[in-house]
């Protein structure tokens, strides 16, 4: 699946060091279209840091390519090809109206690429349109990122811990809503569940201290 | 697909901030300032050579002063680092939005929700006057409006770039407070007192006083009167002498104008050449 034409991401002896401490050590890796990846490891392991570095939002040593691309000179560019769903909800005071229309406009999508997923996951958008995003439940912001994040139909979906704070119902949903997803995409799910992804991911990385310590193919249909 | 970033982060920094309690707050208070003023029949009085709505004006500003730079030092320093510390930030970027767009944004909704209530205030107390017969000060009425918006700009980039450099937003609004702190210890009474203690010359406390956006505003805001009037102050007295009035005002002008244009480039290159997480 992962041949050099196809390779969305690519890091070639990638560093990124807070002050003194190296958190990704000369990291040489590369992720292809149609890849599942689950990207796993301990606290501190730079699973975090990575997903930054590819967002743009870090500076680094070394060369990262996203989508051909650097990411800190493209950002923008790229940033329209790439999904995020983040580990912890940032506390927004706008209400879920206000946050539909800003990405209307923002992606050029309907509300309905949004709304459709949100309600699948069991989130009733219409009786709560006005209300503000950081009163919502943990659950109902995520189910809203989520489907902020697939509404747009990026190349690239990263997702740190996206189910975390889903119900069973939902999480079985979103989980099957990845399964279908466009097969041509890029998805990078960092989680501590392995046997809740098990079943939708093609590769496995394992890092700790800032390196690969572990990358393995998985055949689904053996799975 | 178009660039229309910067006009959709407006758009929704706007909305946040019409729904926000420190917006409506601070809009009352000058609000509330020029009604009280008009109440207490601040345009019948005369105190040494100001009256009519001349004196309203003058007192409105005098509260500027005192008010609005640490004002909109203490909102915006916490602007981005506070996004940044809850994770706001790491979001926002993640979407299709430049680093510049961001930035500038915040700046330009934040430029429009200090600089609008202020406006509006003085507009209102015009308006008011007219209604009920006063002569308006018009020549003073543009200066005033001018110098509010250049010293609005100025100190928003310079809390732009405190924010950008802040670690955490307790150490952004200290780093404000003590840039106030010290903004004002430079104005007049200070300077004067420390030009006859350690005997300083005339010149270097012109200087200080000159780089000082807090008194080259309190400067402008006296200059279209007399300027022999005790009421000025010694370094404004001795600043107006010196480069004389027309000087002065274009450079009251200009100065605040280029010290926010300074420190918003320095902000936004700095926000685009760091992590910005």
């Amino acid at each position: 699946m992962n041949t050099t034409d196809n390779i969305l991401i690519e890091a070639q002896h990638l560093t990124k060091m807070f002050k003194n401490a190296t958190v990704i050590d000369d990291l040489s890796i590369a992720f292809g279209g149609g890849e599942r990846i689950s990207l796993s490891g301990p606290n501190g392991a730079g699973k975090t840091t990575l997903m930054r570095c590819i967002l743009g939002q870090y500076l680094y040593q070394g060369k990262l390519s996203v989508l051909g691309q650097n990411p800190r000179k493209h950002h923008l560019e790229i940033m329209r090809n790439v999904g995020f769903v983040p580990q912890l909800a940032p506390p927004l005071k706008m209400t879920i109206q206000e946050l539909i229309g800003f990405f209307v406009q923002l992606t050029d999508r309907h509300s309905e690429d949004f709304t459709r997923i949100a309600e699948k996951m069991g989130l009733q958008i219409q009786p709560n349109l006005r209300k503000p995003f950081y009163k919502l439940s943990g659950g109902m912001k995520q189910k809203l990122l989520v489907a902020f994040a697939l509404g747009r139909d990026p190349k690239i979906l990263l997702m740190d811990e996206p189910a975390a704070n889903l119900d069973p119902a939902a999480r079985m949903i979103f989980f099957d809503y990845l399964q279908n997803y466009n097969p041509q995409a890029l998805m990078i799910l960092c989680s501590h569940r392995m046997n809740e992804i098990a079943g939708i991911i093609n590769r496995n990385i394992e890092m700790d201290l800032g390196k690969v310590v572990l990358d393995q193919k998985i055949n689904q249909t053996l799975n | 697909m178009k660039n229309h970033d910067l006009k959709y982060v407006l758009k929704l920094e706007l909305m946040q901030s019409l729904r926000s309690t420190w917006f409506w707050s601070y809009s009352i208070l000058f609000g509330g300032f020029v009604a009280i003023m008009f109440a207490l029949g601040i345009t019948e009085s005369q105190v040494i050579g100001f009256l009519g709505l001349g004196r309203l004006m003058i007192t409105f500003m005098q509260v500027c002063i005192v008010v609005l730079p640490i004002y909109i030092l203490i909102t915006t320093v916490r602007s981005i680092v506070g996004d940044r510390e809850t994770h706001v930030m790491e979001y926002f970027l993640s979407l299709p939005i430049s680093f510049s767009s961001y930035l500038l944004g915040k700046f330009i909704s934040r430029y429009i929700e200090i600089f609008t209530p202020v406006f509006l205030a003085l507009t209102g107390a015009v308006l008011w006057g007219m209604f009920q017969g006063i002569d308006v000060p018009w020549d003073l009425f543009a200066l005033y409006v001018v110098l509010l918006a250049v010293l609005t700009f100025c100190f928003l980039g310079i809390g732009m770039m405190i924010s950008v450099k802040a670690n955490t937003q307790t150490h952004a609004i200290g780093s404000a407070f003590i840039l106030w702190l010290l903004l004002v210890a430079l104005l007049d009474i200070i300077l004067m007192g420390a030009m006859l203690k350690l005997r300083i010359s005339p010149e270097l406390v012109i200087g200080f006083g000159m780089i000082n956006p807090l008194q080259v505003f309190r400067t402008g805001v006296l200059v279209l009167f007399d300027p022999s009037l005790t009421v000025m102050g010694a370094a404004s007295y001795y600043i107006l002498d010196t480069v004389g009035r027309g000087i002065f005002i274009t450079f009251s002008i200009i100065y605040p104008l280029l010290l926010g244009f300074l420190f918003l480039w320095l902000s936004l290159r700095s926000f685009k050449n760091n992590d910005v997480v």
